[in-house]
């Protein structure tokens, strides 16, 4: 099973996600912002990162790249999409997922272990997880305050789609401390925290990451 | 050469740090005159001689495509002398 992982310009966190990829047992496959070619993979992974700089919003022009055509149009074939941190503002930019990240409600950059509890382990990236199951993985953004209406929140909550959750005190002011959704179909999420950082113990504080990347080649197997 | 403008704004309902923190400094430096502060973004995009209503469409789509995040953002277009 191929994952791709795409590079824009600014990205930082393409080497980890694809070592994740490969540690989970799936081959990762290097794609380009600039190449409308998905090289024949089943999944796709937006990493984190600073895509052109952060330039206007986090995200907004990254959305427009040549490979965000196809990614889009494979997610909503029903491809499996994982968006981390600057990958979740580009999903919330291309309309993949509701909503928008905005700055940290007390302006800080954030860097640090997070507690998360999960809260629908139904998706294509959650499976390997139970409901409720906490788990620590380093979060670090600057603009990882999740807004939306009081309509989306209240969709969102009603159908299940807030898939993490930060545990104990809100870090950035996200709403109903939202850390990750799901689209309806559940094979788009977007994700705050890096599970990328945290798929085995000598780099990182836990290994609780690495199940975001077995859960979708659960979903691709299947 | 005219100078259209456009002006960005976060919705009144989402949360605006960068204007509190704004809005604490001023009293700080004993301007007390501000209840609230929002901050904004704005666009200038110049154009040859006088913009068209072609134009001037053209310029609400793209604040609405890519300038503004209409999920979060409004925007206002208009034209400077």
């Amino acid at each position: 099973m191929k994952v791709g992982v795409v590079t824009f310009p600014g990205t930082l966190d393409d080497r980890d996600a694809a070592r994740a990829a490969t540690n989970a047992g799936t081959t990762s496959i290097s794609l380009w912002h600039g190449d409308a070619d998905l090289k024949g993979v089943d999944a796709v992974i937006l990493p984190g990162g600073f895509s052109y700089g952060d330039y206007l919003r986090c995200g907004a022009i990254s959305r427009f790249a040549p490979v965000m055509e196809k990614i889009i149009d494979a997610a909503n074939g029903g491809m499996p999409v994982l968006g981390i941190c600057n990958g979740f503002q580009v999903l919330c930019e291309a309309h993949l997922l509701p909503g928008a990240l905005t700055r940290n409600h007390e302006l800080h950059f954030l860097c640090r272990d997070q507690k998360l509890e999960i809260t629908n382990n139904k998706t294509s990236w959650t499976t390997s997880f139970s409901m409720g199951q906490e788990v620590v993985i380093p979060l670090k953004n600057g603009e990882g305050s999740f807004q939306c209406d009081d309509a989306t929140l209240a969709t969102l909550e009603g159908e299940g789609r807030v898939i993490a959750r930060y545990v104990g005190e809100n870090p950035n002011g996200s709403r109903n401390k939202i850390a990750g959704i799901t689209n309806e179909r559940g094979n788009v999420v977007g994700l705050m925290p890096h599970p990328e950082h945290a798929i085995d113990t000598l780099t990182g504080p836990t290994a609780d990451g690495l199940g975001f990347f077995t859960s979708v080649l659960k979903a691709l197997v299947k | 050469m005219a100078k259209i403008v456009v002006d960005v704004m976060l919705k009144p309902e989402i949360l605006d740090p960068q204007g509190v923190a704004v809005s604490a400094a001023l009293p700080r430096l004993g301007f007390n005159f501000a209840k609230s502060v929002r901050q904004g973004k704005r666009f200038e995009i110049e154009v040859e001689g006088e913009p068209t209503p072609v134009q001037l469409a053209e310029v609400e789509k793209a604040a609405e495509t890519l300038l503004a995040n209409p999920v979060i953002e409004t925007f206002t277009v208009r034209v400077e002398k």
